[in-house]
């Protein structure tokens, strides 16, 4: 007989089900697709209803930044996305100070809000998700 | 216990798609189920049956499709990503299948845990 | 938490990071290119020390071993195989690859 034991299946019903979503940014856009495939996921979780929080380190910050023209490397410029964002409902967004102040940027620097986190609060928010997804 | 698990780089390059197999592999041994694995960015390059490796090297498409066979472990590639990289039903290797990108999001909801495993 | 990390610290900042946004308690595996961040004498041996105070910090074993390190490894850090991983992911209540 074949081992089933990868083989459970999902069940068909998880309305009520609710848990918390992060997606974890820490690429730059552009160089490589991560950043907009990412912002895929997270647009397509929003028809979930699940409590999303969305985070950018490291360079990952760099997607958020504003004056993005991408005309002459003939790729898509995908950052205004973010600000439709909040018409999905998706609307904690949060950066680390430190990633921040790495990169001599500001939230002014930023396109959409986000919630500036210390190091510190930016692992309790970590520690309390229940699905972690990194692109 | 359930693990979903996400591929996000395609066979050979990276280590990510070996590290993934050898994770489910000792997940199934234990007893664990592993009812999804979600191929996504470069991941869907898992899902090309016009892989061919040289002799001596692991097969890891084939590896895959057998964990499928065997484990009925559901193989899913996304759809926005496999067309962006010429993967389609025409050149899927057995045991997977083209969806969305709901489909990890499902895997997130209904597992008790989701690791990634990519670049 | 547990928290995977596969990358050098020689290579990226992704030890570093993580090192730095996770908490008291929570564990920290180094796989893949991940390992060499286990080995002594390495770029981030001395963060690595200073996690290992209110961290855990373990290293995948089939990765040290395919890479030559295998006694290279920094006393406290702790060796698991791939079922150890799967223990480990099991343990926590989340895992955060840090890609």
């Amino acid at each position: 007989m074949t081992e089933t034991t990868g083989g459970v299946e999902l069940d068909e019903e998880m309305s009520g089900v609710i848990k918390k979503f992060m997606f974890v940014n820490r690429k730059a856009p552009y160089g490589t697709i991560y950043a907009l495939e990412g912002l895929e996921v997270v647009l397509i979780s929003a028809a979930f209803d699940q409590d999303v929080s969305l985070v950018f380190l490291d360079d990952g910050i760099y997607q958020l930044v504003k004056g993005q023209h991408t005309k002459a490397i003939d790729v898509k410029n995908f950052s205004p996305t973010y600000r439709a964002l909040e018409g999905y409902d998706i609307e904690k967004l949060y950066v680390e100070k430190e990633s921040l102040e790495a990169r001599n940027l500001t939230v002014d620097n930023l396109i959409v809000p986000v919630e500036v986190l210390t190091s510190a609060e930016m692992a309790a928010l970590m520690t309390e998700q229940d699905v972690v997804i990194s692109f | 216990m359930k693990f979903g698990i996400m591929v996000s780089e395609g066979p050979y390059t990276h280590q990510a798609t070996d590290t993934a197999y050898l994770f489910i592999k000792a997940a199934l041994e234990k007893g664990y189920g592993v009812p999804r694995v979600f191929f996504y960015h470069d991941g869907v390059n898992n899902a090309t049956k016009l892989t061919e490796p040289p002799q001596d090297d692991r097969h890891i498409v084939n590896r895959w499709s057998k964990l499928a066979e065997d484990h009925g472990v559901d193989l899913v590639v996304c759809v926005a990503a496999a067309l962006r990289r010429g993967i389609r039903d025409e050149n899927l290797a057995p045991g997977f299948r083209i969806s969305g990108l709901g489909q990890l999001v499902e895997a997130g909801i209904q597992t008790d845990r989701l690791v990634v495993f990519g670049d | 938490m547990l928290h995977i990390v596969n990358k050098s610290p020689s290579e990226r900042n992704t030890l570093d990071s993580c090192l730095r946004m996770s908490g008291k308690g929570s564990a920290v595996l180094l796989i893949e290119d991940g390992v060499y961040g286990a080995t002594k004498g390495n770029i981030a041996e001395g963060k690595i020390k200073e996690a290992l105070k209110d961290r855990s910090v373990y290293a995948l074993w089939p990765d040290l071993e395919a890479r030559g390190m295998q006694d290279a490894v920094i006393e406290g850090v702790k060796l698991v195989d791939y079922g150890g991983f799967v223990d480990l992911v099991a343990e926590h209540n989340n895992a955060q690859s840090w890609l």
